[in-house]
């Protein structure tokens, strides 16, 4: 049973990082309707900003500011920055692209990804940096469960900022726009708004969110390299088909799902069977819903 | 009168096939103007240049003396011309009343900064707009809808939806295409009756485009008929229901032999 437990807290961390990425490719996708695919190495440059703000911020202000207030500014100037990526992505890489065919969007997402992942060992180099550690990390042990600060950490921060988004989607007239561009995105702009307003909005919340998860990731496995983005940004991937495309709750659903389902495949298989069963479990939920949770069923032909 | 939105010589190729060709028309503010023909003879591809989905091959628009071709659709939008479509599009799964906040986009000032923070300022004019909302809901005729989701609703109230959201952006020219398309006679007389409430309480001026004769002859003071993207005939109800080319154009030939 302890074991259970102690599984459990796992799998809500490893979930919580899967949610928060695989929103961005959801969110994008309901207003747009593409994937982004260049949003896992939008993460792993997220992760990078805040790994150099983090630096900064340690090496000024460490000996009068505690840990947890430097983790704080970290998060906040992050996201700052790194929804300027996100925007950048979407003029440079989509925005050209928004009358050609979709699978045009899915290779140069890729394209981006790759300049990214390449950009980052030609300016930082191929050696792996790390994360420094700005809040000190405590063991605890229930009744022989042990999870430490940072895990339950990075759950919360994590719900929050799902619930923050919620907010913003549900409550203010930009969410309102990204809701209406996701049931119809013709009629948007005869109510005055910019597809253009919208779009990069979109794209910087997701980077935004993004490189939180990038710096909580970074709290809990403080190993950088430019390729860290991969095969993460590819589960989220998964996490977001599988909650249905355009949906955000239900990409969070699956994010945290597939964590519960990587972990506890792990506990009773050997690991190196992991990704296969565990992918496969999902092969078979996708192949009696294709439209997967939340996902709404398309009339017309599927735009990739 | 002065004129609202002028179009000369407007042509449109899609491709090869010359979809439109030599289209004029000029609206004056108040005035309603209706645009009949059958089936693919380019009326909603009319509307779509006029809109800016599409910018055509060649002629102008314009629209309170700006020129409005080549504008972009929001931009156009911004301008005071609304519009509705033939087959509705509304945002399925959001409700009524959202979707006529949402036509005030441009009317709600506040910033981000206000919005994640929740100021005073972004509530005030949240209530504010709200409040016109059901204002408005309430000329149409669904105030008791408002919380509703859109999908769920009868289809003339979609309808009447659609044409208060479109009422919302505060526009000076209003696009109805196919208003009445799968409406009952009752909704179709209710219709009727709406178009002529907005008319008079906004002052504005209506383009739209119909299929039931006895809706174009009450509601129109001029009507266009157009055929194969021609305009073939122009006038008074009058004399467009007693004009040859437009009788032949719907009902064929008359063979004498």
């Amino acid at each position: 049973m302890d074991y259970f437990f102690q599984n459990l807290i796992n799998a809500l961390q490893w979930g919580s990082f899967y949610a928060v990425i695989s929103i961005g490719y959801s969110m994008v996708y309901g207003v747009l309707m593409l994937f982004n695919f260049a949003h896992g190495d939008i993460f792993m440059v997220g992760t990078y900003i805040g790994f150099g703000i983090a630096t900064l911020l340690l090496a000024l202000f460490s000996a009068i500011m505690p840990g947890w207030l430097i983790f704080i500014f970290t998060v906040v100037i992050t996201m700052f920055l790194a929804s300027f990526v996100g925007v950048f992505v979407e003029i440079v890489g989509y925005r050209p692209l928004r009358k050609a065919p979709r699978a045009s969007a899915a290779i140069t997402g890729l394209m981006i990804g790759i300049i990214f992942e390449t950009g980052n060992l030609i300016l930082l180099g191929a050696q792996r940096l790390s994360f420094p550690p700005l809040i000190k990390s405590i063991s605890y042990n229930f009744k022989g469960i042990y999870f430490t600060n940072v895990k339950i950490m990075i759950v919360v921060i994590s719900l929050l900022l799902m619930l923050l988004l919620h907010t913003f989607i549900q409550k203010t007239k930009w969410g309102m726009a990204m809701r209406a561009m996701s049931y119809d995105f013709l009629a948007v702009p005869l109510m005055g708004v910019s597809i253009n307003v919208i779009a990069p909005l979109t794209f910087a919340l997701g980077a935004g969110l993004a490189s939180v998860a990038g710096i909580l990731y970074g709290q809990a496995y403080p190993v950088l390299d430019p390729y860290m983005g991969v095969l993460l940004g590819w589960k989220a991937f998964v996490a977001a088909i599988l909650g249905g495309r355009g949906s955000i709750m239900g990409a969070a659903l699956a994010g945290y799902m597939l964590g519960f389902i990587e972990i506890f495949v792990a506990m009773v298989f050997p690991s190196t069977f992991r990704d296969l069963i565990a992918y496969s479990i999902i092969l078979i939920i996708l192949t009696f819903r294709p439209r997967g949770f939340f996902g709404m069923a398309h009339s017309t032909s599927l735009r990739l | 009168m002065s004129t609202l939105l002028s179009v000369e010589n407007m042509t449109h190729f899609f491709g090869g096939l010359r979809a439109v060709h030599n289209y004029n028309l000029k609206i004056k503010s108040g005035q309603i103007i209706g645009l009949i023909g059958p089936n693919g003879a380019g009326k909603t591809t009319i509307f779509n240049l006029i809109t800016g989905v599409h910018t055509p091959t060649k002629g102008n628009i314009t629209l309170k003396n700006t020129n409005i071709k080549g504008m972009k659709t929001h931009e156009i939008a911004s301008l005071g011309l609304g519009r509705t479509f033939q087959n509705l599009l509304l945002w399925r799964h959001m409700n009524v009343l959202d979707h006529i906040k949402m036509a005030h986009f441009s009317q709600l000032k506040y910033t981000l900064f206000d919005a994640f923070l929740g100021t005073p300022k972004c509530r005030k004019q949240e209530n504010e707009i709200k409040e016109k909302s059901h204002e408005l809901l309430k000329l149409f005729e669904i105030n008791q809808f408002a919380d509703q989701i859109v999908g769920s609703l009868p289809y003339g109230a979609q309808r009447r939806v659609e044409m208060a959201r479109a009422m919302a952006t505060n526009p000076k020219i209003l696009f109805l295409d196919e208003p009445t398309a799968g409406m009952t006679p009752d909704e179709l007389v209710r219709m009727i009756e709406i178009i002529r409430k907005i008319h008079n309480d906004f002052k504005i001026a209506i383009f739209l485009i119909e299929h039931r004769m006895k809706f174009v002859m009450d509601l129109c003071e001029y009507i266009q008929t157009l055929v194969f993207g021609e305009i073939i005939a122009q006038g008074t109800p009058d004399e467009i229901q007693n004009n040859p080319k437009v009788i032949e154009a719907y009902l064929g030939k008359e063979d004498l032999t």
